[in-house]
């Protein structure tokens, strides 16, 4: 090393290098390198808040700015972990509170912040800017409040798909009147209202906002005046998209929308009214993102207004939209990038759309950049996804839901494995895939043997034997996060499979066939990994033979040993009961 | 990291399983894994069960079957994920049967499976949690249309009521979710305010919520053995304060109330979270005062 760069240097050659991977291979490289990275780490990722200490984070990288952690596992989501699991960010907050007096940006997905953590914040980071809750909850109002009142530089506040405790609207109201270096605001996720004129002013003296996004009830008679305040907007979430009709009230939306030049990005159209709609029309042409996902119209209105959006590249939306509409879509948008349908009435068994497999053919025939798909529908065929997957090898994230489980292909009633294995062999750079229809051990097979980019996958309700779980856990070597509900897949498949689990960042069984005592194993066994069952019956682990199958599991490694904060419900299986090793 | 005594054999395997050749045990040769997976897929496919043989159903039933009989207190567990699903809960069970009724679901599903004509009527499949896979923000989205059983409104039928001002019954919009807990309880439940719209279709609610859970409950405290005989009582005479439970909420300030005692649209605005309370641990004190007096000191709530 003694002709090496200064390090001065070195920095200067590796803060090019963005990617989080590059720079954890960076500091492999050697002391000196390792040194250099350590103390120019600006932003760090945490993909699973258990896996590393905050307390280890800090003294690794002295000098970051900006941190992203997530907490809960995906499944979460769809309610399959119990209240009180976990995923506490105060220690993240109070560690960092002491060691970061530089932090300027915080993202937090599927967390539990509390209004004593978003004080915290406002008041222990001299120059925040960022703040980002996805799925979080555990806090209220009075907590915003707070990052309102204390944050003077605050750029970006975005609440998503949060569950706030909504005390009030009045928090808006504590941004200070000198405060004026908002960007980004998406309050969408709140249900109370706002005060509007504390709104209009706030957008008013933010000369930098970007993207706004309201919440359901900001009436739509009061849009045009905010919108008429902030002509620079990209990104626009209007409120609700309902009014009694009057003319007035339609005109002078059409002229606030006219003058929004520079808008890209469209959602919200809660209760959307048709007959308004054309008053968006005026900056269609320039939208290449609109989610619709929750306006229910329906068609021809919902493919009007989509067609009037040439240059979509993203587009969320209800299956109103219907095989037609898809069509209509596969036609006029040539750049779609990411299409997500969802469900209308995702518990009603028949289907009350006409959407099918036909659909999803059309768009990729007719969409040649479009890559990640998020697809609800109630039929599927074999011949559909080879088509599909012929028509774009280019997918990097597929991910399909047969409304009712076990559907197989309803024209030759044989399950779906080779349309499942049609994707994964002609879509090498498939990075996520969620699985959906009648399945067997087979499609596990082609799974394992040609998703080798695949790093998520979801499976429900699929597989005959251990053997599928085997075939994933094997063959598909970049596999990081594997969920799984309801499939008969069991300790075999898992325990020959161990070292890959630390390989993983985490794994979640529910309803599957895994017994206590090959979770007892694995916990003891591999040091590096966390084993937890998440037991609800109220009952203690020692009460458990081993033979028992568990109801969840979730299995993630870490390098921060067993965690403490665990509810009672959640049995780590690293930590066995005095009773049980004694006997 | 040696195994101690209890488990020196399964560690063993353990190991077996990490070194040796993995094919092994695909080809079902390797039988001393048993000794690991106390119950392997074999010898359970020749046990007797409930149900139909041959699908893969037989996994998720049987797992509970096996449950309840090693444990025999699996109700309430099973009632609470069940519950915890859908808001309109089923009633005319107990929360064991209810159980049943969503593990059969698999095997319902896979003999429906084979005719999907879409235009054929089916009854909503049984529900299980977590599927389909959505999150509780677009559940709240569907929900309260869904509540109606009402197909979604024809575009022009849509374009006609908000024209003349009206809000459609069948709004697919997200419904008001409010949490609601019950005195005995422990499972905390949400219920949609827009899907209920009035105090008598709240009250109904609450019985459709908790009833089965209260069943469960006073089964599991009073009997550790299993019984199906616990009658599942309703739970009525919520707000008139003539049943054996007093339904209140706490308001935007925090005062705890009783339901029904301002009109139900400054309600549905004013609520915060509901309680089922014992009548008889009810009190005038713990109650917040003339609450329509205060409000007309105040601003009242915005029209919106």
């Amino acid at each position: 090393m003694a002709y090496s760069f200064p390090e001065e240097v070195l920095e200067h050659v590796f803060s090019f290098l963005s990617s989080e991977r590059d720079r954890n291979a960076v500091s492999l490289v050697c002391k000196s390198w390792y040194d250099i990275d350590r103390w120019s780490r600006r932003r760090v990722f945490i993909g699973n808040c258990y896996a590393v200490s905050p307390g280890t984070v800090v003294r690794r990288f002295p000098e970051v700015r900006s941190i992203e952690i997530k907490g809960k596992p995906h499944f979460a989501d769809f309610n399959l972990v119990p209240e009180g699991w976990g995923g506490f960010v105060l220690p993240w907050i109070a560690a960092m509170a002491g060691s970061y007096p530089w932090l300027e940006e915080i993202r937090l997905k599927r967390m539990v912040v509390t209004d004593h953590c978003l004080e915290l914040i406002s008041k222990s980071f001299k120059n925040f800017k960022v703040l980002v809750l996805n799925s979080c909850e555990g806090f209220s109002t009075d907590g915003l409040a707070a990052i309102a009142s204390n944050c003077r530089n605050l750029r970006e506040l975005d609440l998503r798909e949060s569950e706030v405790d909504d005390l009030s609207g009045h928090w808006l109201s504590h941004f200070p009147d000198t405060y004026t270096s908002l960007v980004s605001l998406n309050i969408s996720c709140l249900a109370s209202e706002v005060s509007i004129s504390a709104l209009e002013r706030l957008v008013g003296r933010c000369p930098n906002l970007r993207s706004l996004r309201l919440n359901r009830a900001v009436p739509l008679d009061r849009l045009a005046g905010l919108l008429r305040r902030a002509p620079q907007l990209v990104e626009l979430g209007t409120g609700t998209y309902t009014a009694e009709l009057r003319p007035d009230v339609l005109s002078s939306l059409s002229g606030a929308f006219s003058g929004l030049k520079e808008l890209r990005s469209l959602s919200g159209f809660w209760d959307v009214v048709p007959a308004y709609l054309p008053a968006a029309y005026s900056v269609c042409s320039g939208i290449t993102s609109l989610n619709l996902s929750y306006a229910t119209i329906q068609n021809p209105d919902l493919t009007k207004l989509v067609s009037q959006c040439p240059n979509l590249q993203q587009l969320w939306v209800l299956d109103y939209i219907e095989d037609s509409g898809l069509e209509a879509l596969a036609a006029s948008c040539k750049d779609l990038q990411e299409l997500r349908v969802f469900p209308s009435e995702p518990f009603v068994a028949e289907a009350n759309v006409a959407l099918t497999e036909q659909g999803l053919v059309s768009v990729s025939e007719g969409c040649p950049k479009l890559h990640s798909v998020l697809y609800f529908c109630r039929q599927m065929t074999n011949a559909a996804l080879i088509s599909i997957a012929q028509n774009r090898p280019n997918f990097t994230r597929f991910r399909l839901c047969i409304i009712e489980p076990r559907s197989p292909d309803y024209l030759t009633l044989q399950p779906l494995d080779v349309g499942f294995g049609a994707i994964v062999e002609h879509c090498k750079g498939l990075r996520r895939l969620s699985l959906a229809g009648l399945l067997t051990d087979r499609v596990f097979e082609l799974i394992g043997t040609h998703a080798k980019k695949l790093e998520m996958l979801s499976v429900a309700f699929a597989g005959d034997s251990d053997l599928g779980l085997h075939h994933v856990l094997s063959g598909c070597e970049s596999l990081r996060k594997l969920e799984i509900m309801d499939c008969p897949f069991g300790d075999k498949a898992l325990l020959s499979n161990v070292e890959k689990l630390e390989t993983m960042r985490s794994l979640w069984m529910s309803t599957c066939s895994v017994s206590f005592g090959a979770c007892r194993l694995l916990g003891r066994k591999m040091q590096r990994l966390n084993v937890e069952v998440i037991d609800e019956s109220g009952d203690r682990p020692e009460t458990r033979p081993d033979n028992c199958l568990v109801e969840k599991l979730y299995v993630y490694r870490s390098v921060a040993g067993p965690r403490l904060d665990k509810p009672n419900y959640v049995w780590s299986m690293e930590e066995e009961s005095p009773e049980l090793i004694r006997s | 990291m040696a195994g101690d005594s209890r488990n020196g054999e399964a560690g063993a395997n353990f190991f077996g399983f990490m070194q040796g050749n993995s094919r092994d045990w695909l080809m079902g040769s390797d039988g001393s894994s048993r000794n690991v997976t106390a119950c392997s897929p074999e010898e359970r496919k020749l046990e007797l069960r409930l149900g139909p043989p041959g699908g893969e159903e037989f996994w998720s039933t049987k797992e509970h079957e096996k449950k309840i009989s090693s444990r025999g207190r699996d109700e309430a567990l099973a009632s609470s994920s069940y519950f915890s699903h859908m808001v309109p809960a089923q009633t005319s069970n107990n929360s064991l049967n209810n159980m049943n009724t969503g593990q059969k679901f698999s095997t319902a599903s896979t003999a429906k499976a084979s005719a999907p004509n879409v235009s054929q009527k089916r009854t909503a499949p049984a529900p299980v949690v977590g599927w389909p896979p959505i999150r509780s923000s677009r559940k709240n989205l569907s929900s309260s249309s869904t509540s109606n059983l009402k197909p979604p409104p024809k575009s022009q039928d849509v374009v006609s009521n908000k024209i003349s001002g009206e809000k459609p019954a069948e709004s697919t919009g997200k419904g008001l979710f409010v949490k609601i807990n019950m005195e005995g309880v422990p499972i905390g439940r949400k219920v949609d305010l827009k899907a209920c719209n009035s105090y008598e279709k709240l009250a109904s609610a609450v019985d459709e919520l908790f009833r089965g859970l209260l069943a469960a409950q006073r089964h599991t405290s009073h009997s550790g053995k299993e019984t199906k005989q616990e009658e599942e009582k309703p739970i009525s005479g919520v707000l008139d304060g003539t049943g054996e439970y007093t339904l209140v909420y706490e308001d935007n300030e925090g005062d705890r109330i009783l339901v029904g005692d301002v009109p139900w649209d400054m309600f549905v605005t004013t609520v915060k979270r509901l309680r089922v309370l014992k009548s008889s641990e009810l009190s005038a004190a713990n109650l917040g005062g003339n609450k329509q007096e205060k409000r007309s000191l105040e601003s009242g709530p915005s029209s919106r």
